[in-house]
């Protein structure tokens, strides 16, 4: 592994770039605006490529072409993230070196995006969960004064939206079901929730891009996700777990076993031919 | 001897790959042109993030302009403003229609959505009817919805509104 960001490495102190934990033994991050960029990236670069595994194995032919479209959608807006972190970062690296060339501790994704896809039941779940956190955040983004996310938030927010509403049709539609269908979308909220703490997680990353007129208010946005939630929820008789202790690490680079899986096969191709175009 | 107005004409002639009926300006995604000499930079902005078709989109544009005697094309991208299907001429509409693509109704306004909306029946294409159903949101494309007339029972694509 040619990357160190594990707790027990050196804190990097060089530059006005970099910013560290207070303190902490915790893991060295680039430049902000680079970091803050690629947990958004990687969230939809990941949760894509979950999704572009159903491509041929949907359910039914519908939801195996509107499962491939929403994969497109978000490698599409990952691609325009990344590409930013890419040209702020000025290192060379486009959103394809990026996407590619990055191990499992370089990911910034949440965790929650790189759970293995499991049934129909658990992939529309997580889909739900996301899907409404996305279009919370990218209209708060949207309205941001950094013209250059702005710009792809308005973008990407259009699309979020049908990928909402379709989710949370799915998730009432299997809730309030049958008993079978009802059984596994309640167990997949069950083993699901416990990973959406991290998606409301505010850092030091946070904080240091307000600088560059991003000033997410992640309590507030919390607050709207959940009301979307609850109402789904209710609606597809689902019940939100209690008392659950989250799970967070992703957007320091800590990932689940999972990612390394996942990366394994989505970078494969591009590591097979380095530099090949087609 | 390239200008404003002849440049927008080539690009008149320049199809979407995925719609052949309708061009690049019927879709609304050109955004801007310049003429400095026979140099000319034309600035699109995407229609779906992810559409497959961007690509093979750009390479049109530029074929179809160093064609018309331009010694130079820059294809520049933009994403401010957000791509809307609002922006689709009467004219484009009409051609989707022809094509047997319903056309788009007006975008949603304003940032968050409601989640059981009332949908308005799309009119069917072929025999005009209201009496249709929604049968999947995504379809072959990113920018299509999938139909089903009820009236004359013939499945149908939807040109999205975004």
């Amino acid at each position: 592994m040619s990357d160190h960001d594990d707790s027990d490495s050196p804190i990097a102190t060089s530059g006005a770039a970099t910013l560290n934990v207070a303190g902490a033994r915790g893991p060295a991050f680039g430049a902000p605006m680079v970091e803050f960029l690629m947990r958004l990236g990687d969230d939809r670069l990941v949760l894509g490529h979950r999704l572009s595994e159903w491509c041929g194995h949907g359910p039914i032919l519908e939801e195996d072409i509107a499962l491939s479209n929403l994969a497109l959608d978000l490698v599409g807006h990952a691609s325009m993230f990344l590409g930013l972190a890419g040209e702020i970062e000025d290192q060379g690296r486009d959103a394809d070196a990026l996407a590619f060339w990055r191990e499992g501790v370089k990911y910034r994704n949440a965790l929650l995006v790189e759970l293995p896809r499991g049934d129909f039941g658990f992939t529309m779940v997580r889909q739900f969960l996301f899907d409404a956190y996305s279009v919370v955040l990218l209209d708060a983004l949207s309205r941001s004064a950094h013209a250059g996310v702005a710009a792809i938030a308005a973008k990407a927010l259009k699309e979020d939206k049908y990928h909402l509403r379709h989710s949370s049709e799915w998730v009432v539609r299997l809730g309030d079901g049958t008993d079978e269908s009802h059984r596994r979308v309640q167990d997949s909220l069950n083993e699901l929730w416990r990973y959406t703490g991290e998606l409301f997680e505010h850092d030091v990353i946070d904080d240091a891009v307000a600088a560059e007129g991003i000033v997410l208010d992640h309590a507030a946005l919390f607050a709207q996700w959940e009301s979307m939630v609850r109402d789904v929820m209710q609606r597809a008789t689902l019940e939100i777990p209690e008392g659950v202790v989250m799970a967070s690490g992703g957007r320091r680079g800590r990932h689940t076993e999972y990612l390394g899986h996942l990366l394994t096969v989505m970078q494969s191709v591009a590591r097979a031919h380095p530099g090949a175009t087609w | 001897m390239l200008t404003r107005e002849s440049v927008f004409e080539t690009l008149a002639t320049v199809m979407d790959p995925e719609v052949p009926v309708i061009s690049v300006v019927d879709l609304g995604i050109i955004r801007d042109v310049a003429v400095a000499d026979e140099r000319v930079t034309v600035t699109v902005t995407p229609t779906y993030s992810g559409c497959p078709a961007m690509r093979e989109i750009e390479d049109d544009i530029r074929t179809a302009l160093l064609a018309a005697g331009a010694s130079d094309v820059d294809v520049q991208m933009t994403f401010t403003p957000a791509w809307t299907t609002d922006w689709m001429s009467a004219e484009a509409r009409e051609k989707l229609r022809a094509y047997g693509i319903a056309p788009p109704g007006r975008a949603e306004q304003g940032g968050l959505i409601t989640l059981t909306r009332r949908r308005v029946p799309v009119a069917c294409p072929f025999c005009g009817s209201s009496d249709t159903r929604l049968q999947s949101e995504f379809g072959s494309t990113a920018c299509k919805a999938i139909h089903v007339c009820n009236a004359c029972r013939q499945p149908f694509d939807e040109f999205k509104a975004i």
